[in-house]
């Protein structure tokens, strides 16, 4: 789960993290006053939406007068930001926030992950803030500063020391540091995050470190014990069938092709994906029905697929484990009729009573083609699709 | 033989009498596996489809010397649940429990170091050696004993890599879903290790998929330690950057994980990819018979 700047930088200050000062607004009429409480005479005005990139897209707004900030504020709230990291329809701009402007003297880049490959949390540090990190790590490695943090200790204020010697800090910009990693390890920790970001942490011309942006992406799985963080969910931010399918327990991505697919599994969800894009053909999305395969979900699912207005058929791709096949067919053809789909469908099933769950299926009224063959039904809704 | 368990594994189930620990369960007595009980606390003493409840693994294991178990308790009792049957000293652990916090995994990751268990999973189909044990949710039926060692991320994507492998006359030795989260126990090159040692094992199917570089790390040890022919497929070419494909573990993310690196790791140290999940037994077919030597 992901949280907005302003949330994160709220959580920042919880744990003895600096940041500039800033006001909240989802009204432009209360710009000015955010000006003048703010007392400064260079503003940046900041689109709150989940997504990076909002430079680049227009979303963080450097004003040097109050009818700047006014003008810009009109321009961004309600309007939907389009950023390198957002689709072709963006995100909508529900809030702002207004920070005093700083004198920026260096950025730095600060944040902690889940290493999966050492097992690992682990702090990454760079002299090179402000830029895409990942940009950091493929061009000038050697620019990051890693640290591994063992997962049955902690992180020490020497650990913390070490990385800012590393950065070239002194003496009292150490103090501060460390102060700021110390509270990113405890969020990161305490509240289940997968990734906790400060990029820029700037160093100041008066000496202080300053989180200027923060990001924060939370370990869904781990939601349920922190009530306090899913108060902080933002769903006019979130994908709305995504949202809805979670409601139904599918999980489902929608993409830009022809070929609705609904699939049992994770893994053969996405390998019908590149199945289709073998033969050619192009998927509409990823959905994963799970185990149950019950006439619910399913109708749940062609629900979801068919508001895809871009869908011209549809592949089901059942491997039937322990569930028979001639249930699932039972619950495909129930689905079908409640959501009066009338779409070309392509239904692949293997497993215990295939032969039953197609022949089924077969029978049917339906617009249905039946294939016990992977490849050959992936052949076939490619070209019923064409 | 097959690798980590056989006809003389003796199972019990953590989260016995709840509906998946009962279901599953009943699957694998019906499968022949040699089931002596289950634990569910404060349910100790009781029957439970015909075997003694335990209120502790070590309570079960002293009682039934049993030494291999599947977890199916919710994701919240998971932790606890793979740290007792660790402090108990259980050999073998499979954990099915999908939505496990990825920092608790961290942890037992950690603990396990330390310990002489083994974990497979969590968030996996566990693992099956045909006619002999089954220790997880896998379809039985769809398995015949043979030469085929399979490791897999994906669950389903298992059954698939089973199936082509039976149609295809090969059987399997053992299958492991070594799950999709992104921290978990067994990883593809400790499985690979006990398959290159193991004599019922002629060759090997890895089944990968986008997210982390496990796939990545095993070319690597394929290269130096694999002498046996492994057939891959990995999941994922047509999965868009920086979303969470299902799985906790399969996304692409900060440049690392995508499908075709992994591909091209892989393909470099003599990998054969199945070019679609339709076609893995297919691929393992014409590697054996290339690798065959002619009759002279």
């Amino acid at each position: 789960m992901h949280i907005h700047e302003y949330q994160a930088k709220r959580l920042f200050n919880d744990f003895n993290i600096q940041t500039p000062k800033g006001i909240l607004i989802d009204k432009i009429t209360k710009a000015k006053s955010a000006c003048d409480v703010l007392r400064s005479d260079v503003w940046v005005v900041k689109a709150q939406v989940h997504a990076g990139g909002r430079g680049k897209g227009g979303g963080v707004v450097l004003c040097r007068s109050v009818e700047e900030v006014e003008r810009a504020s009109q321009q961004l709230l309600g309007s939907q930001l389009i950023t390198p990291q957002t689709d072709s329809k963006g995100l909508l701009v529900g809030q702002l926030l207004i920070e005093a402007g700083q004198n920026i003297e260096r950025e730095l880049y600060l944040g902690l992950l889940i290493d999966r490959q050492t097992q690992k949390i682990t702090v990454l540090a760079s002299t090179e803030g402000g830029m895409e990190i990942e940009k950091v790590a493929s061009e000038t490695p050697d620019k990051i500063i890693k640290f591994g943090i063992d997962p049955l200790g902690s992180l020490s204020v020497q650990d913390c020391t070490l990385m800012a010697q590393k950065l070239g800090l002194n003496t009292e910009l150490t103090k501060q540091f460390n102060n700021t990693l110390l509270g990113l390890y405890e969020i990161f920790t305490q509240k289940d995050v997968n990734l906790i970001e400060i990029n820029p942490l700037i160093v100041t011309q008066e000496n202080q470190l300053l989180a200027l942006d923060g990001k924060i992406d939370f370990d869904d799985n781990a939601l349920y014990r922190h009530k306090d963080i899913v108060a902080l969910r933002d769903i006019s931010q979130e994908d709305e069938k995504e949202r809805l399918a979670s409601e139904y327990q599918l999980n489902y991505i929608s993409l830009d092709g022809s070929i609705g697919c609904m699939v049992n599994g994770a893994g053969l969800a996405m390998a019908t994906m590149d199945l289709i894009e073998h033969f050619g053909g192009s998927p509409a999305n990823f959905l994963d029905v799970g185990g149950g395969t019950t006439a619910d979900r399913v109708a749940k699912a062609f629900e979801l697929i068919q508001t895809e207005a871009n869908v011209k058929g549809i592949l089901v791709n059942i491997f039937g484990g322990i569930v028979r096949c001639d249930l699932i067919a039972q619950g495909i053809l129930q689905a079908i009729e409640t959501v009066g789909l009338t779409l070309p469908i392509v239904v692949r099933l293997e497993g215990t009573n295939a032969p039953k769950g197609l022949n089924l299926l077969d029978k049917s009224e339906f617009n249905i083609h039946v294939e016990s063959d992977l490849t050959k039904a992936a052949i076939k809704i490619v070209a019923l699709t064409k | 033989m097959s690798i980590l368990i056989d006809k003389n594994t003796r199972v019990i189930t953590q989260g016995f009498t709840g509906k998946q620990g009962t279901f599953h369960s009943e699957q694998s007595i019906v499968y022949g596996t040699q089931f002596v009980g289950g634990v569910t606390p404060n349910k100790g003493g009781q029957k439970h489809l015909n075997l003694p409840v335990f209120n502790t693994v070590a309570g079960a294991m002293n009682e039934t010397d049993a030494n291999a178990s599947m977890i199916y308790v919710p994701p919240q009792f998971a932790y606890a649940s793979i740290l007792e049957a660790i402090e108990a000293q259980m050999p073998v652990i499979a954990c099915i429990t999908e939505g496990i916090p990825v920092q608790d995994m961290l942890k037992i990751r950690a603990i396990l170091k330390t310990s002489d268990s083994i974990l497979i999973g969590p968030n996996c189909p566990g693992v099956m050696t045909p006619d002999e044990c089954k220790l997880g949710i896998m379809p039985g039926n769809i398995h015949q004993a043979g030469s085929v060692g399979v490791i897999s991320r994906s669950g389903t994507l298992t059954y698939e890599a089973v199936h082509q492998t039976t149609q295809a006359g090969l059987g399997q030795s053992t299958c492991i879903g070594i799950g999709g989260d992104p921290i978990q126990g067994m990883s593809f090159i400790d499985c690979l290790a006990l398959f290159e040692a193991d004599s019922q094992t002629q060759s090997i199917i890895m089944v990968g998929e986008i997210g982390g570089s496990a796939e990545e790390e095993a070319a690597e040890y394929i290269q130096s330690h694999v002498s046996k022919p492994v057939v891959s497929y990995i999941a994922g070419l047509s999965a868009p950057k920086g979303k969470r494909m299902g799985h906790a573990g399969a996304v692409i993310s900060a440049g690392t994980g995508k499908a075709i690196d992994k591909i091209n790791a892989l393909e470099k140290v003599g990998v054969a990819i199945a070019p679609t999940p339709a076609t893995m037994g297919e691929t393992l077919l014409e590697v054996l018979a290339w690798k065959t030597p002619l009759l002279s």
